[in-house]
């Protein structure tokens, strides 16, 4: 699909990006989390809310109307479309990123309330050489999906599952990866995966 | 959703002193306010970011000898890891372990949990013009509506929506308190119990929070019967969904199997986090039998009012308890 002239421009949403009027001003340098001051109430519901955080390794600073959700700030403005939209109330688990380590839905977190935080999304989740992170290579062994649309959701929580140590068995893996659904029913994979994955990224 | 303002203030004075304003709510996980926001359920103009306060107590889980402090702003997963409180009450974590999913405990916070608003399909749905809760004096699409995951016990004619969760019914049947901070006077602590208020004609009011109020924290104190404690929760599905029909147990046996104390709470079936106290009297005093544990259970739902399609809750309710009761007694402590 990449290249063929027949179809969109693959890079049409850096239009739409330019078209929200949205300011990105990426930074180099990973920062420490610094402590983040306390914000006082604009009079201007209206008025753009600035926010910096690190997002994937990268120091960003987004300007945020106050009811962006995290999910739609990293997708619409800085970019990284992997987190997807799915139910938009919780439900899913297709927007599933890692916030300060933590595992979380960004369609419920306002973005204006991760000020500070450290984000990680399926974009940063390979190494910087480009080699797929052991979760998305079992993913890929164990054939852990069929449409797709809800993997990088399932692969964070996947990665967290494990981190927080409860994939130790089937049963485990099966209740702590509840709160991701998968439309395709691909679960036994997912299972299958994550037992792969598990001794690959503890070893 | 209408636009809106946002801050985060650092101390609760000020937080408490921003709620002065007028359509200002506060937000922590925001795992309830921000979802009913973008229904429209929920109507606000400015939100207080009340997650940056920066007293350490907040966040804080505290064991003493006589008591068990939780901060407001502790995080459900980080209070459900904790191993000094599963070896205490392991009521506390099972309660927790079944609600929601990993994502949404590591967003909500224990203060937000006990205030999360009901699932009832019409509450959420403003297509409903009928909804006492939501749109007060409107009538209730629920009592001849699709009712099958309503309540049977603290219903009105108002309203029957379910009150959701699990770890608060949790804090109903441990005599939990709750630790509130206000704009005016001293803090105040009051029992769990009389945190939520049945809906009776006014459903829509549905604590006893002042507006400029926040929960602080909450205390529980140390009984014996903490460690013989379970939670017990029927679903639809296996995970990630909220309680059918749920209960919350704590014992203290005599030696010879005798019930000294029992602690009580339903869920999945109360307008408000239930304290079955019927249930307690009649279990006190007596050995935990199969037959005993049956008379604990009909007198939990002596009073329940049943719609056309939840009268199934009776009979599971109970059943749940049984199950519940019998499970706590044969348990190893």
């Amino acid at each position: 699909m990449p290249g063929d002239p027949n179809l969109p421009n693959p890079h049409r949403r850096n239009f739409l990006r330019g078209s929200a009027g949205v300011a990105i001003a990426p930074f180099a340098v990973r920062a420490a989390r610094a402590e983040i001051p306390a914000l006082d109430a604009s009079e201007d519901a209206r008025a753009l809310t600035a926010v910096g955080m690190t997002v994937n390794g990268q120091r960003r600073r987004l300007s945020v109307d106050a009811r962006t959700s995290l999910l739609d700030a990293l997708r619409d403005q800085a970019g990284l479309t992997g987190a997807k939209k799915g139910c938009d109330q919780g439900q899913c688990g297709a927007c599933t990123v890692h916030v300060d380590r933590r595992r979380i839905l960004s369609c419920l977190m306002f973005a204006v309330a991760s000020d500070g935080a450290d984000i990680t999304t399926i974009e940063g989740l390979a190494g910087e050489d480009g080699a797929l992170h052991p979760m998305q290579a079992s993913f890929i062994d164990q054939d852990a999906f069929q449409c797709g649309f809800c993997t990088p959701g399932q692969i964070l929580s996947a990665v967290a599952c494990v981190k927080e140590g409860h994939a130790e068995t089937e049963a485990d893996i099966r209740e702590y990866m509840s709160g991701n659904l998968c439309r395709c029913a691909a679960y036994p994979n997912i299972v299958a995966a994550i037992r792969q994955a598990k001794p690959l990224m503890e070893g | 959703m209408q636009p809106i303002t946002y801050e985060r203030p650092e101390t609760v004075e000020a937080a408490v002193r921003a709620l002065g304003r007028p359509e200002t709510l506060f937000v922590a996980g925001g795992t309830t306010v921000f979802d009913l926001m973008k229904v429209n359920v929920l109507k606000a103009s400015h939100l207080v970011d009340v997650t940056r306060l920066r007293d350490p107590r907040l966040s804080a889980i505290e064991v003493s000898d006589t008591a068990i402090r939780l901060g407001a702003l502790v995080r459900m997963a980080d209070l459900a890891a904790h191993p000094g409180i599963r070896a205490i009450c392991p009521l506390i974590p099972l309660s927790l372990d079944l609600g929601a999913s990993e994502q949404i405990r590591n967003m909500a916070r224990l203060g937000g949990n006990v205030l999360q608003r009901t699932r009832c399909a019409y509450f959420r749905d403003t297509s409903f013009e009928a909804c006492n809760k939501r749109n007060p004096g409107s009538g209730c699409a629920a009592l001849d509506g699709h009712n099958r995951q309503h309540a049977i016990l603290g219903t009105s004619t108002a309203c029957i929506a379910i009150y959701p969760g699990d770890f608060p019914q949790v804090l109903a049947a441990v005599d939990a308190q709750v630790e509130i901070a206000g704009r005016q006077g001293k803090p105040r602590t009051i029992p769990f119990t009389d945190l939520h208020r049945l809906p009776g004609e006014t459903p829509d009011v549905e604590t006893v929070l002042k507006r400029d109020e926040l929960i602080t924290g909450f205390l529980i104190p140390r009984g014996p019967w903490l460690r013989r404690s379970l939670y017990l929760k029927i679903r639809d599905r296996q995970s990630y969904a909220f309680a059918l029909a749920s209960a919350a147990v704590a014992l203290d046996l005599a030696p010879d199997g005798t019930v000294r104390e029992a602690r009580v709470g339903l869920g999945g079936v109360a307008t408000v986090p239930w304290r079955a106290r019927e249930a307690e009297a009649a279990l006190k005093g007596n050995a935990l039998t199969e037959a005993i544990a049956h008379r604990a259970a009909e007198a939990a739902f002596a009073g329940a009012v049943t719609r056309s399609h939840n009268h199934y809750k009776i009979p599971l309710g109970k059943q749940t308890l049984v199950r519940a009761l019998l499970g706590a007694a044969a348990m190893e402590v």
